[in-house]
């Protein structure tokens, strides 16, 4: 088959981040390709590339044999190549015609019109829908990208490239969008569709790329490939990280989560039913790619998400159940966090949620503590002690607790906001991507105080991106996808291929509220099991035990 | 009925003032700036407008009203256009805070306007340019003098259809141009605009700095025309110059309306002085300041009732007041 794109050993990094490394792929002509991997194995980075966001590091770029230089979309367009992004790039108050128009090769004569005209004509060729005098503002998301479809056909793309272009649809609207591809290429159009959907990709492609940590894995057609043979070249092989585990001592119930639902401000459900238990002195790894619902789950809990009604998260305060579980839900988040119940977030931008980048470490101690000051001025003292004690111990390197933390290196930034989450002895401690964009070394000193947290008996729970740690890391795995508890594995005893084949596919419903029922019940009885054997020989065995069942 | 057509022949003039800062504001916040600077711009074009005037005037041989006229408008927009450039080269190039920049201009342009005015001055507390005001306030013959209408409707220099013109040359720029197209784009979502190939940049600067040339010569025209061409030390043209910027709000951005906008404006801003006399009353001296507000309060209202219908069409650019980068490129 005929080359349509080439890339030979392409490079790109973003300051200490290799985003691809030498990376050789081919797109061929008149072929549906899926380009599959997790989360930050540098699909997107690399298409953009192609598609002149970015310029790579080492590397060139064939395009039809003929080496090119791509700089911008406008030079991606000049060599027919179309990409439509995850975030359309369309102006909301401009009509579908005007999006159209916008920024079209100024030789040509400026005639709505005509330009409506010729963009009805490729609706009929690929059978569209579209409105042309329709606002965008008006237009659901599934009309806003069969538009920057029409766009980059109108401008003659002969490559074009979907950034998860199902993300946001329903299946009605994704089975349509599956049907104009197979239109395309009936066409003679090359299409490349980033994904991470197992049946996607087996349901629409000729082939598939897989990447795996900015690396290229290989090719399969997709004819002789199956889900297990993607999930595996996906994950790759398991990585020894000899990250301690220690068993968990006297687990006692700390949450009691029951069908929890989230609908987002747009209306789409975020989570649904999600129903699961979380121990003191356990950690439970959450693992699922990004945007299934993690950050929605996770701010549920702390009172910063609206849940539907039906739901219940109940909070087990004493660990002796002497005192009646407290419902979360309803509840502001203020009363939440004074109860023991802390989130320490780590957004993509690291500072976003929960420190104030523009302040010094002392600054973002007292964003948690200002408010307990006793006078009309605010107490500076405590927050300073606090921050130079998190500097010590932690090692966090700055020149001095006043320095703002945007200053800071990433890794020093995650220590602080970990440390200060941990500093208020929390019961219910929850991390998302807490060693996100960190080196080796400083990752271990991360998973080293969550495991002291552990086992002060807290109950941490771990929202991560990096499978091996996952496994090395956690007591249970709750898999989510698609906004569904898709799976509560132990985590001594399944494999990285079982996570990740539950993290693209969506079980059947059955399947699934089994698995949920019976973690419920096992959660409790695998730990015993495995303390059983490596505690045998101890007496105190007996009594944690009958601390465990009192719930 | 003099009253009335002393009303308008009053209004109408009031109006084109604002009228021209805010063409001129509409053109730069369609381009994602908010340029709070418009009082300061029209105190530098109307200054640089008066003194060239005022200069040519005193010192040529024999002045001629043509030349006076080019002189002072290219003179009034150049300098308009160097307040635009500076806000352009602080908002857009250093990425400075719009507001602020912008507030800053209205100070600086107003400092500037008045100290250089102390040298021409030269002690006196106002001096003046008669034959620059009698060139721009030359009222159309014949037909100005056709009795009421005449006077109503062709009683005024050539700049107030001028501002007419410029108007509907807007709406059709920004409604049904290539280049009207993008600008738009470029104020309600930059990088799609960059993405499609358009020079954010170069756009900006040029709506920003074409429109500051408009705003100005609304100063101008209250200086040599409205004020009969004389110069003093005042505040009125701060004043003018934010009511142009509230006049655009009125308008929700767009240039026709702010044609009826304007006279309206106008015509509510001397309430205080025809309606009781229309109506056969008098009132207290406190009452006429509040009559005065009048315009603002009605701004007030449109902002009002144009966030409760939250019409996107009526909304401000989307991306108006904040800078524009790529990150990482």
């Amino acid at each position: 088959m005929e080359c349509a794109i080439q890339m030979k050993h392409v490079t790109k990094t973003f300051g200490s981040v290799t985003a691809n490394k030498d990376v050789s792929m081919d797109i061929y002509k008149g072929e549906i390709l899926a380009l599959l991997g997790e989360n930050g194995s540098g699909k997107t980075t690399l298409l953009n590339m192609i598609a002149g966001i970015y310029y790579p590091d080492e590397g060139e770029v064939l395009v039809n044999g003929k080496q090119v230089e791509i700089r911008s979309p406008k030079d991606a367009y000049d060599l027919r190549i179309g990409m439509i992004h995850q975030h359309f790039k369309l102006v909301d108050v401009f009509t579908a015609t005007e999006n159209i128009a916008l920024g079209l090769d100024s030789k040509e004569k400026f005639d709505l019109k005509q330009i409506r005209k010729k963009a009805e004509k490729i609706c009929e060729k690929y059978h569209f829908e579209m409105d042309f005098d329709r606002k965008v503002y008006a237009m659901s998301v599934s009309q806003k990208q069969t538009l920057e479809i029409i766009k980059a056909l109108y401008r003659g793309a002969d490559i074009l490239i979907l950034d998860e272009p199902t993300a946001v649809l329903t299946p009605q609207e994704t089975e349509r969008l599956f049907k104009v591809i197979r239109n395309m290429k009936a066409d003679g159009k090359s299409v490349v569709i980033i994904t991470h959907k197992l049946h996607e990709v087996l349901a629409i492609s000729d082939r598939v790329s897989i990447l795996r940590k900015g690396e290229y894995v290989g090719s399969v057609k997709t004819s002789e490939a199956d889900e297990n043979l993607l999930t595996e070249m996906m994950v790759g092989k398991k990585v020894e990280l000899n990250i301690e585990r220690p068993v968990p001592e006297n687990p006692v119930k700390r949450l009691e989560v029951r069908n929890l639902s989230v609908v987002s401000e747009e209306g789409v459900s975020v989570l649904s039913d999600i129903s699961f238990d979380v121990y003191g002195g356990e950690i439970l790894g959450i693992a699922g790619v990004s945007g299934n619902g993690q950050k929605e789950l996770l701010e549920a809990i702390a009172g910063l998400q609206p849940v539907v009604e039906g739901g219940s998260i109940k909070y087990y305060n004493a660990a002796d159940g002497s005192e009646p579980p407290m419902e979360v839900v309803g509840k502001n988040p203020k009363i939440i966090r004074s109860a023991g119940i802390h989130m320490s977030f780590v957004p993509e931008d690291r500072l976003g949620m929960g420190l104030v980048g523009s302040m010094g470490m002392t600054g973002n101690m007292m964003l948690k503590s200002y408010d307990r000051g006793r006078g009309f001025l605010t107490d500076r003292k405590k927050p300073q002690d606090l921050a130079e004690s998190i500097m010590k111990e932690l090692g966090v390197v700055t020149p001095g607790v006043n320095t703002p933390v945007s200053r800071l290196s990433g890794g020093n930034v995650q220590k602080v906001l970990v440390g200060r989450e941990i500093s208020e002895s929390p019961i219910v401690l929850m991390t998302a991507y807490a060693v996100r964009g960190l080196d080796i070394n400083t990752s271990y000193t991360i998973y080293d105080l969550l495991n002291r947290q552990k086992k002060k008996g807290v109950a941490v729970i771990y929202v991560g991106e990096d499978l091996d740690v996952l496994l090395e890391l956690c007591d249970r795995i709750l898999v989510l996808c698609g906004g569904r508890v898709n799976g509560i594995l132990d985590g001594r005893s399944t494999t990285k291929e079982e996570v990740g084949l539950l993290m693209t596919k969506l079980q059947p419903d059955k399947v699934r509220e089994k698995a949920q029922g019976e973690a419920k019940e096992e959660a409790q009885g695998e730990t015993k099991e495995a303390q059983r054997e490596e505690k045998e020989t101890k007496k105190e065995t007996r009594e944690q035990e009958g601390g465990g069942k009192v719930e | 009925m003099s009253n009335l057509i002393a009303w308008i022949i009053r209004a109408i003039p009031f109006g084109t003032i604002i009228m021209y800062g805010a063409m001129g504001e509409i053109l730069t916040e369609k381009s994602g700036n908010l340029n709070l600077g418009v009082p300061g711009i029209m105190y530098l074009g109307g200054f640089a407008g008066f003194a060239s005037a005022f200069y040519y005037e005193n010192n040529a041989a024999s002045p001629n009203g043509a030349i006076c006229i080019l002189l002072s408008l290219v003179c009034c927009v150049a300098a308009s256009m160097l307040g635009g450039l500076i806000y352009s080269f602080l908002t857009i190039s250093l990425r400075a805070n719009q507001n602020v920049t912008g507030l800053a201009l209205t100070t600086f342009g107003m400092g500037i306007a008045n100290f250089f005015g102390v040298f021409i001055l030269n002690g006196k507390s106002y001096t003046a340019a008669p034959l620059a005001n009698s060139a721009y306030a030359r009222k159309i013959p014949f037909l100005s003098g056709l009795g009421a209408v005449g006077q109503t409707v062709f009683g005024y220099g050539f700049l107030v259809y001028a501002a007419i013109v410029l108007a509907v040359v807007l709406h059709i720029f920004l409604n049904s141009t290539r280049v009207g197209l993008n600008l738009r784009a470029v104020g309600e979502n930059p990088a799609t605009a960059d993405a499609a190939g358009i020079s954010v940049t170069k756009y900006k600067y040029l709506a920003t700095c074409i429109g500051a040339g408009i705003s100005g010569i609304g100063g101008m025209y209250y200086v040599l025309d409205y004020n009969s061409g004389i110069w003093a030390t005042t505040g009125q043209i701060e004043a003018l110059g934010w009511l142009a910027v509230a006049l655009v709000i009125f308008t929700t951005w767009r240039p026709l309306n702010a044609i009826w906008g304007a006279y309206l404006f106008g015509v509510l801003y001397w309430l205080y002085q025809f309606l009781p006399s229309l109506m056969g009353f008098t009132v207290a001296s406190y009452v006429t300041d509040l009559i005065q507000m009048v315009p603002y309060v009605v701004t007030i209202a449109v902002l009002i009732v144009s966030s409760l219908h939250k019409k996107k069409e009526n909304q401000p650019p989307a991306h108006l007041g904040l800078a524009y980068f790529r990150e990482e490129r």
